[in-house]
């Protein structure tokens, strides 16, 4: 049957119909949508991992059990898998085990713009990368077979624009599931120093052997079209290279970017007079080539930077570019934003009411760094917001402490905070650390999480209780405030940061988003009574505006959270 | 055949999603070769949003770039003007006339440009601004805008009318099928 899938649905569907036996996973965009769907599959057991380290063991631990296995993830959460990674290469597997990555190129919804690549060539593992959902589909599918034929955890890269956008795909047989036997290996799965010393020229040795079947594999291809250009390009670069030169020049798609096929390389570059390589992110396949002594042309035309288009790649061939028309007057630029009802918004309004430094983390509050709150100093990655404000604080003592904060979410907690928060206590700052509890992972499109008391599939689930969990890692000081309450949100953070120890704040209460959260009236604003003096407005809520020098609530956005009730001094809001 | 590129554009939970898949759904069955480009995460957080839609024999970018649009599908009129540029030189846009302000401008930081709109035709650009609201409201709710334009945009394809609705049946969850078919005559005949 033909269908239309997005990358992520069919590398999800890909893993399956492979025989796929157990998925975990921490959510990431543009990642998140391949668990999703592998937990539609009532034959797979699947889950959400409070962490990528987490997700990739638990991997690990069923293809030793002898089941194929899978984990996923966004490009940072494989810095996160990377300690499990890289001593994967040498244990190698039992049941097919598939590491899929996906890296965001442009930066659409992450905080920075790492190629994957260099983890596979770094662990010495083979890599796949599909250009649309039929490749996706297939590369999934057949690299289970990959993994096991040379006992490797195998990476498919995936990136944004071929994991969100979706083509036809043709599905094909489904392979049994299969648990192969265990077999207690301690020389090739203890990897302490006597035996690890021994895996490692294995790794060599399948290295080498994967070269030579990356010369003929299904994933490398080359379509020569008897031009003396020849491109050498991959995963959605390769798409918009057909589209600007179609069947004009010659090209060697690779699809299995590590490692690198040397002698089809070389065929490839005897037959053309000027060779290009155009790649997404850094000159991986470029500078490969190069030490083959081959001359070619890469990062000096292409971007280091960003996606490619085929403008982009039109442009740098100096081809002309179609005409278009735009507008003269200023377009208002529409950044994205906490909800109307959002309730991050009243914590931020306190923290930046009270000047307070604040160091953030991963989610949507993050969103609390921008306009009109600005209410933040820092977002580094998950967990950073923890473990940098015991850093500020030592560094600066009581100048700092009295006034700093961290501020993280829920899921985010679960997955790295912890660690920060015990370190909290047991180097003794006095840090006060705010979790922004919504009951749900948000940003990524609403995954359930070890707090909010149900499993992927939706079913009850042990429940995580913050409280209890602050207090056992050492935090004496925990209490929870309702933030859509402005004036409990201020003592809160005040008491806290004039206490003399560390504490935590759980400002709890569920994602506006959630369908089970139910929405109270709308509220309007009394032209009669409303002074215009704007303070609703530094809120940054969406539902409200200036209409002719008058406050207005759009009542289509508003959930009647009653936050900026409380701050109208004319009891303007109804 | 050509590759024919459509945007759809608008803000962040104005229902561009249900758009794209009827009219990805549409394509695959009328027998093209299809591709969908979507924005998911961050973006989606009430920030401006786009979904490209490319359809031919075969298509091989999922994205569409400067001049390259054959339609322009908008929700609201300053994603349009955002978009503009896309369109190619004999390209039409279908515009809903609502206004959504952006955070730069409920701030005060920003203006609204209200003629733009006015301005992009005066330099040459084939532009249709519909209230779609109106009738997405009369056929049973405001959030069928989005079928309202689609059944707008469809008068411009050389696709009949039944395959639409047969389309309409296959992505719409059955208890609206009715609303959205209406949604979509009203459009389709405004």
């Amino acid at each position: 049957m033909k269908k239309l899938m997005i990358g992520n649905e069919a590398v999800a569907a890909g893993l399956h119909d492979g025989g796929l036996g157990v998925v975990s996973s921490y959510p990431g965009t543009p990642s998140t949508e391949i668990t999703e769907f592998l937990a539609k599959y009532d034959d797979i057991h699947s889950e959400w991992a409070p962490n990528e380290k987490v997700a990739c063991e638990v991997a690990f631990g069923a293809s030793l059990a002898g089941a194929r296995s899978t984990c996923a993830m966004k490009h940072v959460g494989l810095n996160v898998a990377a300690d499990p990674l890289f001593t994967l290469s040498y244990t190698g597997v039992n049941g097919g085990m598939v590491i899929c990555v996906a890296d965001d190129p442009a930066m659409h919804s992450s905080q920075n713009e790492q190629d994957s690549r260099h983890y596979a060539i770094a662990a010495k593992v083979p890599m796949l990368e599909p250009a649309d959902s039929t490749e996706a589909y297939l590369f999934a599918k057949t690299a289970f077979e990959l993994s096991e034929q040379f006992d490797t955890p195998v990476i498919l890269r995936m990136c944004t624009r071929i994991a969100h956008s979706q083509s036809i795909v043709e599905l094909g047989e489904k392979i049994p599931a299969v648990l192969k036997d265990y077999e207690k290996n301690p020389q090739k799965y203890i990897m302490m120093p006597g035996n690890a010393i021994k895996r490692h020229p294995f790794v060599e040795e399948r290295t080498k052997k994967l070269a030579e079947f990356a010369e003929n594999c299904i994933y490398n291809t080359v379509e020569d079209n008897g031009s003396k250009v020849g491109i050498i390009t991959s995963g959605c670069s390769y798409l918009y290279v057909k589209e600007v030169f179609g069947d004009t020049v010659n090209i060697l798609k690779i699809g299995m970017p590590n490692p690198l096929p040397e002698k089809t390389i070389r065929d490839f570059a005897a037959k053309v007079d000027t060779l290009y390589v155009i790649e997404e992110l850094d000159p991986i396949i470029e500078t490969y080539v190069k030490t083959l002594g081959i001359d070619v042309i890469g990062k000096d035309k292409f971007s280091l930077l960003g996606e490619f288009s085929q403008e982009t790649i039109a442009a740098a061939f100096g081809k002309d570019a179609p005409e278009y028309v735009s507008a003269d007057s200023p377009i208002p630029n529409r950044p994205p934003m906490m909800c109307a009802g959002c309730p991050h918004r009243g914590m931020f309004y306190t923290l930046a009411k009270n000047k307070i430094t604040v160091h953030g983390d991963i989610g949507c509050y993050t969103l609390g760094a921008v306009p009109p709150l600005n209410a933040l100093d820092s977002t580094l990655c998950m967990g950073a917001s923890i473990s940098g404000l015991h850093g500020f604080n030592a560094a600066r003592g009581e100048s700092a402490e009295g006034k700093t904060v961290a501020v993280i979410g829920d899921s985010t907690f679960m997955h790295s905070g912890m660690t920060g928060l015990v370190n909290i206590a047991y180097n003794a700052t006095n840090s006060t650390v705010i979790i922004l509890d919504n009951s749900i992972t948000g940003m990524t499109g609403h995954q359930q999480n070890p707090t909010t008391g149900f499993n992927i599939k939706g079913d009850p689930a042990a429940k995580v209780d913050l409280e209890a969990l602050c207090k056992a890692l050492g935090i004496n000081r925990v209490r929870v405030v309702d933030p859509y309450d402005l004036k409990a949100c201020e003592t809160a953070v005040k008491e806290e940061l004039a206490e003399k120890e560390p504490s935590v704040i759980i400002s709890r209460r569920p994602c506006v988003l959630l369908k089970s959260v139910k929405h109270e009236a709308p509220l309007t604003v009394d032209n009669d009574k409303c002074r215009s003096c704007k303070r609703c407005m530094t809120l940054g809520c969406p539902a409200i505006s200036m209409k002719d020098g008058k406050a207005k609530i759009d009542t289509t956005l508003c959930v009647g959270c009653g936050v900026c009730k409380q701050l109208c001094a004319f009891d303007a809001i109804k | 055949m050509k590759t024919t590129s459509i945007m759809i554009v608008g803000v962040g939970g104005q229902g561009s999603l249900l758009a794209s898949k009827l009219l990805g759904r549409l394509l695959v069955d009328e027998g093209y070769d299809v591709k969908v480009s979507e924005v998911h995460g961050m973006s989606q957080r009430g920030g401006s949003v786009v979904t490209y839609v490319r359809y031919g024999e075969k298509v091989y970018s999922p994205i569409v770039t400067a001049g390259e649009a054959d339609f322009i599908i908008s929700f609201e009129k300053l994603e349009a003007a955002r978009y503009a540029k896309y369109l190619k030189k004999d390209g039409r846009i279908i515009v809903n006339t609502q206004q959504i302000d952006p955070m730069p401008v409920i701030i005060g930081a920003a203006e609204y440009p209200e003629n733009v709109l006015d301005e992009l035709t005066a330099k040459g650009l084939k532009i249709e601004a519909l209230d779609a609201l109106t009738p997405a409201e009369a056929a049973g709710s405001a959030k069928a805008v989005n079928i309202v334009l689609m059944g707008r945009a469809a008068k411009y394809f050389d696709i009949p009318y039944e395959s639409w609705i047969k389309a309409i049946e296959n992505t719409v969850a059955p208890k609206f099928i009715e609303m959205n078919k209406k949604a979509f005559e009203l459009g389709y005949n405004s």
